[in-house]
C-alpha cells in the first residue's frame, strides 16, 4: 500500500534518521550514499526542456513517487517554493544538489523539486540535471544494503514510468559520464591518519587506477575539508551495478585498512604530539566565541580522531556527525529564526558547537560517574 | 596571510602533518598544496567538454565531430553538446550513436551496457529474454560476493520471468 503524500511540509529533522546509525566502521567512515540518474521517454532531458515540460515532468513523477511501496509516507518540496534558506538547508542535508535548488539564473528552477520517503532519507531529486535521481544516505559503510533500497525504488518507478533506456548504452542520461548503470555509488570517509603520516596522496591516486574517484564533502567540484573525502566510482557503463559496488565496497575496505595501521602508527610514534593535537581542538571547540565553517571541520576532525584512538570519550562519532549538519550556515539559520550574515553565523556556530560538546559531556558523566577531565592515562 | 613556500598567492589550505613525534603546521596556496600532493578540488572525472576540446584538438580523428547532423527530436547539435558536455534528449543517443561510441570508450573503458536491463511495463518475448539472462547473471554476481538476499530476491524474479515466457 502507498503511503500518504505531504506537500510542502515545515522541514523539520526529514533526512536525517541515518545520524541515529553510525553503522559499521563508523570510526573512519561517516556515510554511504548510492543514486541512481534515470529519465524518461519523451522528453527533452531537464535542461533543454522548456518551463512547461518540466512542469509536466514534476506532475508525472509525483504522482509515481507517491504511489511507490518502498518510500512509506513521501514529503515533498518544490523548489520554487521554499526560501533559499530552506532550499540551502536540504543541500546541507545531502539531499539536493546545487543543480536542483538554483538554476542559470540564480533563481529556484520550474519543476524541480524533492520527493523524500519516510527512512534512509530515501528519495527522489525531479528535474535536476537528469529528470529523477534517486537516491539514500545511510550512516557508516553500507553500500550493499544502500544498493538494495535504491534498486528496489528503481523497480518500483520504473514500473509506473517509462525510462528512457537504450540496449547498447543502457539507461540514458543527460551527460554521457553517468549513462548505462546511472549509478553513482559514494563514501564519505574521515582519512586524518593518511593525511598526517604524508601517505594520502599515495592513497588518492591508487584509487585512480581502480576506477575511483575522490572529491569534496558536497559532491563535484566542492573543496576538501577536515580531512573528509567523498569516494566514488568514476565509471557507470560496461560493468553491472553488483560489480561496481563490489569493487567500490573492495577499495574503500582497503582503504580503512591503511587508515587504521597510519592511526596505530601515529600512536605509537608520536603519542604526545597526536594528544596535545587532539585536546587543544576540544579546548577551542569547547571554548570559542566565533568558529568558521572551515576551522570547526578542521578541529572536528581532530577530536573525531581522538574518539575513535579513546584519546577523548566524548563527543560521541554520533554527535559529532550531528554538529557536521547542524552547525552549517542554513541550519544556523533555521535555530535563530533570522537570515545570518557570515560573522554572526561563526558566533552562532561557536555557541551551538560550545552546548553541544557540554550536553554530550554532561549525558557521558551520568552515565559513568565520572568527572570531566577523561585524560586516557599516562602518555607515554 | 601569504602561501609560506612561494610567497606570492594566499595561503588557502593548513596543512599539519607528523614526523618523529613533532607536528608541523604549514599554509599553503591551493598550487603549492597540490605540488605536495594534496588537492582541495578532488581528483574528479575530466569534465566532458574539456576532454572533448582535448580530443578534438590535435588534428587527427576527432571524437565528436561538429559538423554533425542535429538530433531530429530536439535539435541539439553536436557543436553544442561539445560546448556543454549534455545531450539534450534520450534520441540523441540514436542520432550520435556513433560519435558516442568513440567518446564512451575513453570516458568508460566501454560502450557496452551490462547492467540491469529496463523492460517497461509492455513485456514482449525479446525483451523477456534479454532480462533473464541480465538476472541470471545479476543472480551469479550475488552468489560471488555472498549478497543472499539480493540472490534470493533475483532467483524469484529469474522465476516469475521463467513462468511467463
Amino acid at each position: 500500500m502507498s503511503g500518504v503524500l505531504r506537500e510542502g511540509p515545515e522541514l523539520e529533522a526529514q533526512g536525517l534518521d541515518w545520524l541515529d546509525d553510525v553503522g559499521p566502521e563508523h570510526e573512519i567512515v561517516v556515510s554511504t550514499r548510492v543514486r541512481l540518474a534515470r529519465n524518461i521517454q519523451g522528453f527533452s532531458f531537464a535542461s533543454q526542456a522548456t518551463g512547461e515540460e518540466r512542469e509536466t515532468l514534476f506532475q508525472k513523477a509525483r504522482e509515481a513517487t507517491q504511489a511507490t511501496e518502498v518510500l512509506g509516507d513521501v514529503d515533498l518540496w518544490q523548489m520554487t517554493e521554499l526560501g533559499s534558506s530552506e532550499r540551502t538547508l536540504l543541500l546541507e542535508r545531502h539531499l539536493v544538489s546545487r543543480e536542483l535548488i538554483t538554476g542559470p539564473d540564480g533563481e529556484a528552477p520550474r519543476g524541480s523539486a524533492l520527493a523524500l520517503g519516510n527512512r534512509k532519507a530515501l528519495g527522489v531529486m525531479i528535474n535536476e540535471e537528469d529528470h529523477l535521481r534517486l537516491q539514500t544516505l545511510r550512516g557508516g559503510f553500507q553500500l550493499v544494503e544502500a544498493w538494495r533500497d535504491v534498486d528496489q525504488l528503481d523497480e518500483e518507478l520504473g514500473g509506473r514510468l517509462p525510462f528512457a533506456f537504450h540496449h547498447e548504452f543502457g539507461f540514458l542520461t543527460s551527460c554521457p559520464t553517468n549513462v548505462g548503470t546511472g549509478l553513482r555509488a559514494s563514501v564519505l570517509i574521515h582519512l586524518p591518519g593518511l593525511v598526517l603520516t604524508k601517505q594520502i596522496h599515495k592513497v588518492l591516486e591508487g584509487m585512480g587506477q581502480f576506477g575511483v574517484t575522490y572529491r569534496g564533502l558536497y559532491g563535484e567540484g566542492s573543496k576538501i575539508v577536515g580531512n573528509f573525502f567523498q569516494v566514488s566510482n568514476q565509471t557507470t557503463l560496461g560493468r553491472t551495478e553488483e560489480d561496481l559496488i563490489d569493487s567500490l565496497k573492495t577499495l574503500v575496505s582497503r582503504v580503512i585498512g591503511y587508515e587504521r595501521k597510519a592511526r596505530s602508527h601515529l600512536l605509537r610514534e608520536a603519542p604526545n604530539v597526536l594528544e596535545d593535537k587532539v585536546w587543544r581542538a576540544y579546548g577551542i571547540l569547547g571554548h570559542a566565541r566565533s568558529l568558521p565553517f572551515e576551522e570547526m571541520m578542521n578541529l572536528l576532525s581532530a577530536i573525531r580522531l581522538g574518539v575513535s584512538l579513546k584519546l577523548l570519550k566524548t563527543p560521541s562519532v554520533e554527535m559529532i556527525s550531528r554538529v557536521m549538519i547542524h552547525a552549517q550556515t542554513a541550519h544556523l539559520e533555521r535555530a535563530a529564526r533570522r537570515r545570518l550574515d557570515e560573522t554572526d553565523a561563526d558566533v552562532f556556530r561557536a555557541q551551538y558547537v560550545r552546548e553541544a560538546l557540554a550536553a554530550d559531556s554532561a549525558s557521558e558523566d551520568e552515565d559513568t560517574g565520572e568527572g570531566w577531565d577523561r585524560h586516557s592515562g599516562d602518555a607515554t | 596571510m601569504d602561501c609560506e613556500n612561494c610567497g606570492e598567492r594566499d595561503a588557502e589550505i593548513t596543512l599539519t602533518e607528523i614526523e618523529n613525534n613533532e607536528m608541523r603546521t604549514v599554509h599553503l596556496c591551493s598550487t603549492c598544496a597540490a605540488l605536495k600532493g594534496v588537492s582541495v578540488e578532488g581528483s574528479g572525472a575530466p569534465p566532458i567538454a574539456d576532454l572533448l576540446a582535448h580530443l578534438g584538438g590535435s588534428g587527427g580523428e576527432q571524437v565528436f565531430a561538429a559538423d554533425a547532423e542535429a538530433c531530429d527530436y530536439c535539435g541539439t547539435e553536436a557543436r553544442e553538446f561539445r560546448k556543454t558536455g549534455r545531450l539534450g534528449c534520450p534520441q540523441c543517443y540514436a542520432q550520435f550513436a556513433d560519435q558516442l561510441r568513440a567518446l564512451l570508450g575513453r570516458v568508460h573503458n566501454a560502450s557496452q551496457h551490462i547492467g540491469k536491463v529496463y523492460v517497461s511495463s509492455a513485456v514482449d518475448a525479446d525483451d523477456s529474454q534479454a532480462r533473464l539472462s541480465t538476472l541470471k547473471r545479476r543472480l551469479d554476481r550475488a552468489v560471488e560476493i555472498e549478497d543472499f538476499e539480493s540472490a534470493a530476491d533475483l532467483r524469484d524474479q529469474i522465476h516469475i520471468l521463467t513462468e511467463v515466457v
